[in-house]
């Protein structure tokens, strides 16, 4: 599904007001950081192994060129294809072009944010051919027509009647009067229906966690074991994934491995780890005949050498919007983007334009929790902080805030007017509130009042106390 | 061609060319070398501490466990499992040399068929290549003997795994399949059953994968 992030504050708004979506983050937000605190809590090298990490990516992507062509090297020589791609459109047609060759009728797909990124599912069925997603919150979205709002719990946003709902409204094949007695039924539900479709899909798409240029292989993570089985059982294995994912052997790969699970479910290491290389081999008595990469750009390579470069680093295990306040308020979709939270404020902005996505860079406090939990250590409040540079720049917010904007910075780059001030309006609203100690109104702060009472100020400011302290010490 | 396009607008981005040869060399050496990054201590342990923490490893992680002394014990144990989980006697063996050695006829109830599983299968016997204490992790690569649907398609998979096998830590496993020539065209890492947390974060057992993983230890050589 292709998205656009340019009605974020009403989207934002309506996440905070869906009583069905607080309810599904009260649930999982104290539990994602919880369990990935624990797994930290295991293994004392986790800090030490954060640094390795941030070594590895940053060697690959500062040689990304070199790693890139001795990774398709490798793919060819064990007899897979690349294709590479510059842009989504590239992408979407070198998966069609595959299944027409296959002469696919369904596709099955593993969970894959690339293929989210370039809106594979909507482009195959325009061209008649059926994508089924395999993971199981994706199969519900798919059901329900809704993009993933969140990289690795895509579904975490419904409650249990939403799926009961849905899985009544689709498979018709099964009886109306079934009951699901817990979530296991449900599971076990899709698990049979999706179990016919494994076996009878044409071509099997994944994305893929890592590349390995030394041998050529690529490296999906999954716990429901759908990634393994869509790779496996159709003839024909396409892995979607884009530039910035290669490194450089398997010993890299491990590293970052030992990061991955622990930053984004809290598990030591996920349930399955499967490194493919090329298709099968003499003597095999399963696994698919053909292998091909269908190899993104999309802007990625624009980012090398930028302030945005250490966004490259990122391995997709969504710590940062499982810490985000932000995020933990508004939910997923209000960011109209494939990838939300942290992460996506600082890569939407590439993939859709700043234009389009220039709230993003916003939706933040600048709080650093995003930051003090990545894996890779990727300065995302920095790097929000730069698109906030650019979207200043090119004149993109309200001309009120830019005026009140650039009257503040006239001011806080006169440090002696602006105590003044400061001090004269503390002082001010302290002897105008003194009374009620609070304010219902407030000129220039309707956006605040509007919505709770605005403390009167007691006594004078924070600069005038210290002062005053150090002059007194 | 779009491959020129992407390495050039890298290379750009990078603010050089291509790498010259000498330091294309120096990064070919880097690779081939496979430098070990640091290794948790408990990926470090000896033989006794190894199997121990593997087996641990694999309960936490929703597995069972249970060793024996040698693979003739193995039709017994199979049974006695199956036979307390409730399970029909029967199951697809993959056709690996160590596994073709064991000898099932002790054992006329236990159904046993060597080959690929199919959907029909509900319960498999796979070997493993190795075992990984660090995460109690199974390392099953692809091979004519050790086919991948049988990791994946019964909803019960019992491995068979040497102690010898097992290795402290992920990077050891990679240096023994080296060992046997190139890299094979699947690896599997297997830690615990399949699971999905996608229903309102809770955790839930047999996803699309087996719902159980029965690890047979065998301490002695058969």
């Amino acid at each position: 599904m292709l998205q656009s992030s340019e009605a974020f504050v009403g989207n934002a708004a309506k996440g905070m007001a869906d009583a069905g979506l607080q309810r599904a983050l009260a649930r999982a937000k104290p539990q994602f950081a919880k369990k990935r605190q624990a797994a930290v809590d295991r293994l004392p090298e986790f800090e030490a192994l954060r640094d390795v990490a941030v070594g590895i990516k940053n060697h690959a992507i500062a040689n990304l060129d070199y790693y890139l062509g001795v990774y398709a090297d490798a793919v060819e020589r064990s007899g897979g294809v690349v294709h590479w791609c510059s842009t989504a459109e590239d992408a979407r047609a070198a998966v069609l072009k595959i299944c027409r060759a296959a002469g696919a009728k369904t596709v099955t797909k593993g969970k894959s944010m690339v293929t989210e990124e370039i809106g594979l599912n909507d482009y195959l069925e325009a061209n008649g051919i059926a994508p089924v997603e395999t993971d199981l919150g994706e199969y519900i979205l798919q059901l329900r027509r809704e993009p993933p709002s969140h990289i690795i719990g895509p579904a975490f946003h419904l409650n249990r009647e939403q799926w009961e709902e849905s899985f009544r409204e689709h498979h018709k094949a099964l009886s109306p009067e079934r009951v699901f007695h817990e979530r296991r039924d449900i599971l076990t539900e899709a698990r049979g229906i999706l179990r016919e479709t494994f076996l009878a899909a044409d071509v099997g798409i994944t994305g893929a966690n890592f590349l390995i240029a030394e041998t050529g292989s690529s490296v999906i993570v999954t716990n429901e074991g759908n990634g393994d089985l869509t790779q496996t059982l159709p003839r024909v294995h396409v892995v979607v994934t884009s530039i910035e994912k290669v490194v450089p052997n398997a010993e890299d790969c491990l590293a970052l491995l030992r990061v991955l699970a622990r930053s984004a479910t809290g598990q030591d290491m996920s349930v399955y780890t499967t490194f493919s290389t090329g298709g099968r081999r003499l003597g095999d008595l399963d696994g698919p005949e053909e292998y091909h990469v269908v190899l993104l750009d999309n802007g990625r390579s624009g980012m090398v050498g930028t302030q945005f470069q250490d966004m490259l680093r990122c391995i997709r295990c969504a710590a940062c919007m499982n810490h985000c306040p932000v995020y933990g308020a508004v939910g997923g979709h209000a960011y109209g983007a494939t990838y939300p939270g942290p992460m996506g404020s600082v890569l939407s902005p590439m993939l859709q334009g700043i234009e389009a996505a220039h709230h993003l860079p916003n939706a933040s406090t600048f709080c650093g929790k995003c930051e003090s939990v990545c894996p890779v250590k990727i300065p995302l409040p920095n790097l929000m902080r730069h698109w906030r540079e650019r979207e200043f720049e090119r004149h993109l917010q309200p001309v009120s805030m830019r005026y009140g904007l650039g009257l503040w910075a006239w001011f806080a780059k006169r440090p002696l007017l602006y105590r003044m001030g400061t001090r004269a309006a503390a002082v001010g609203l302290g002897v105008l509130g003194r009374k009620r100690g609070f304010f219902g109104k407030l000129p220039l702060a309707g956006g605040w009042t509007a919505g709770r009472d605005f403390p009167a100020p007691e006594g004078d400011t924070f600069f005038a106390k210290y002062q005053n302290y150090m002059r007194n010490k | 061609m779009n491959r020129d396009a992407i390495i050039g607008a890298i290379q750009r981005g990078l603010k050089r060319g291509s790498l010259p040869v000498d330091q294309q060399a120096m990064l070919a050496a880097r690779t081939a070398l496979h430098h070990r990054h640091l290794i948790p201590a408990r990926g470090q342990l000896d033989a006794a501490g190894r199997v121990a923490l593997f087996a641990q490893y694999v309960e936490r992680e929703f597995g069972t466990v249970a060793r024996l002394p040698n693979i003739a014990a193995g039709p017994e144990a199979i049974t006695s499992y199956l036979a307390k989980q409730n399970i029909a006697p029967s199951i697809v063996v993959s056709p690996h040399p160590d596994l073709e050695q064991i000898p099932f006829r002790d054992k006329p109830m236990l159904q046993v068929r060597y080959g690929v599983a199919t959907a029909h299968d509900a319960v498999s016997l796979q070997h493993a290549f190795a075992g990984v204490a660090e995460t109690g992790t199974l390392v099953l690569p692809s091979a004519p003997e050790r086919p991948v649907k049988n990791n994946l398609l019964p909803d019960t998979a019992i491995v068979v795994v040497q102690a010898k096998d097992i290795l402290a830590c992920y990077e050891d496993a990679f240096d023994k399949l080296r060992d046997q020539g190139a890299m094979p065209r699947n690896v599997m890492l297997v830690t615990g059953p399949s699971r999905s947390a996608d229903i309102e974060q809770t955790l839930e057992l047999g996803a699309h994968g087996p719902r159980r993983l029965h690890v047979l230890i065998i301490d002695g050589e058969s």
